[in-house]
């Protein structure tokens, strides 16, 4: 097994979850055209970076047919798990969006 | 020159404002600063507000804060995936005068809290982004970048209330990264019901309110620490595990909350109800051992900033009301002796810490964060599941006899962690508590 499928292979269990349909609850103002994260151009991903297409709580992150993990963070709930992550890897680049713009929690 | 303010705070979340509001009430000139909409807007907590915090800070608070329900029961469950071991407790002395805790909405708190700061007299300015912090040539913390047109803003202190993801502090080195073992991430739902319904289901008069913290298994590969907390209307429900944890597993933390959802003991509590917010935050575990210098020259940390979360209680909040309320004290005390506030004046704040709950509780179990890291597994899993199948055992009336059951029930134990392991496990978490 290589080790993108070790990593996205989900524990077993019965239920699909689609996140999008939770961050469709939320209220956004998106900051279009200044995205707060960015990652680092890479030839293969590190295993950290890796493992954000499955620790991202808003599965901000995905692999492109590339092999390259790429980011869309108009879902980010800015909970700074991935810049955690990849702390050490350096593979991201994380701010905070722009004064008022991002995830506006109503109840949070 | 531009306009020096007395203190900077950076952060309108409990602390910020627990802060914010002890120096503006004692005359300082304040200025707070928040990056999100309006206060509350990029805070997320489970959340359970704790009265002797905030009483020390705002006696009367009861009297006009958003307060949901105040807290008479408490159950604890260990989940397997089929069912839970519990333990509960309820009183009528909970329903007293002045209630102990409270749930409370984030958002809606939070602009109340910021209110009364405005009303004490701080200037609060939103949608302003601290982008670092100006130092003088002597590495003394002047002032800070925002956003902002013109941006960069003088104090004599500033007051760092970011949170638990904060950059400033960290991008200045004044403290470092989060390491993902020393980090939860906790996913969270806010479910709507109507309140008869919701009263009815959890057996509730009233503004009563009940606390349920769920840890262990929800389902296959899919481990963590749950709650269940009911509002007036709404329940919020989340869980988490490990940042370390995830990334490991490969488990998704939208899978872990619909799970958890979907637990046989849980899925009826929800039935019917319907999902307005999804929501994630970083909790601190790393406990006493991961506290940061917590000040130095013009310069001080409050709240989730500075790892002050008791993990074991679940106690944050407080903590951060808490640690804002000491450093106000102590810069408002400095102000008015017209001291500077230095490094080594501001010692003062740290002794006040520590000679309050929040070091002394936070020291008190300085061991914990490692014992359950190392053995999150056993306590998470194994212990559950062999509670749940000793339960089932006992309850179930099959015709064996209860010498055989009681048998087959401390065989299950030793079995699974033998019996050098079951004293280890005791005498591993008995060191850890202590």
């Amino acid at each position: 097994m290589n080790p993108v499928e070790a990593i996205t292979t989900q524990p077993e269990s019965s239920l699909v979850v689609n996140v999008e349909d939770k961050l469709y609850t939320n209220r956004y103002q998106v900051d279009a055209g200044h995205p707060h994260i960015t990652v680092k151009p890479h030839d293969k991903p590190s295993k950290a970076l890796l493992s954000l297409t499955t620790t991202c709580p808003a599965g901000c992150y995905s692999l492109n047919d590339k092999g390259h993990v790429e980011i869309a963070v108009d879902g980010c709930l800015e909970c700074g798990t991935c810049r955690v992550v990849c702390a050490a890897t350096k593979d991201i680049e994380w701010n905070y969006p722009r004064g008022g713009f991002g995830v506006l929690f109503k109840f949070g | 020159m531009k306009k020096k303010f007395d203190a900077i705070v950076v952060g309108a979340g409990p602390a910020g404002n627990a802060a914010a509001y002890t120096m503006a009430k004692s005359g300082l000139n304040v200025l707070q600063l928040e990056r999100g909409e309006y206060p509350g807007s990029k805070n997320v907590q489970g959340a359970i507000l704790y009265s002797d915090a905030l009483e020390k800070i705002i006696p009367d608070f009861r009297d006009d804060a958003p307060l949901e329900r105040h807290i008479i029961e408490q159950r604890m469950w260990m989940l397997d995936e089929t069912s839970f071991v519990g333990m509960q407790y309820r009183s009528e002395e909970f329903n007293e005068e002045r209630p102990n805790r409270y749930t409370i909405i984030r958002a809606e708190f939070d602009k109340w809290f910021s209110r009364r700061v405005r009303e004490a007299g701080a200037v609060v300015l939103c949608e302003t982004t601290v982008t670092g912090l100006i130092k003088d040539k002597h590495g003394k913390v002047i002032g800070v970048h925002t956003d902002r047109t013109d941006g960069d803003l003088l104090a004599d202190v500033v007051v760092l209330g970011e949170g638990v993801n904060g950059l400033v502090g960290q991008s200045a080195g004044l403290r470092p990264e989060l390491k993902p073992k020393e980090v939860a991430l906790a996913v969270k739902e806010m479910h709507f019901m109507p309140q008869d319904v919701l009263e009815n289901r959890f057996n509730l008069n009233g503004d009563e309110g009940v606390v349920i913290e769920a840890m262990g298994t929800v389902s296959p590969g899919l481990s963590g620490m749950g709650f269940i907390y009911t509002n007036k209307e709404s329940i919020s429900v989340g869980i988490g595990t490990l940042v370390s944890d995830f990334t490991e597993s490969g488990a998704t933390p939208y899978s872990m909350i619909e799970a958890f959802k979907n637990h046989p003991s849980i899925k009826p509590l929800l039935a019917g109800s319907e999902a307005k917010e999804y929501s994630a935050h970083l909790i601190p575990e790393g406990g006493y051992k991961a506290i940061p210098e917590v000040y130095g020259d013009g310069w001080v940390i409050v709240g989730d900033a500075g790892q002050f979360v008791n993990s074991v209680h679940r106690e944050g909040s407080n903590m951060a009301m808490t640690t804002g309320l000491l450093a106000g004290e102590t810069i408002a005390h400095l102000h008015h002796k017209r001291q500077k506030c230095s490094k080594a004046n501001l010692t003062m704040y740290k002794m006040a810490l520590d000679q309050s709950y929040v070091m002394k509780d936070l020291k008190k179990y300085k061991d914990i964060p490692n014992y359950l890291h190392q053995n999150n597994k056993t306590l998470l899993g194994v212990y559950p599941r062999l509670l749940g199948q000793a339960a089932q055992n006992w309850f179930r009336v099959d015709g064996t006899d209860k010498q055989t059951k009681e048998n087959e029930i401390l065989a299950s134990f030793r079995k699974s962690r033998s019996l050098p392991g079951l004293i280890g496990d005791a005498l591993k978490f008995a060191r850890a508590w202590r």
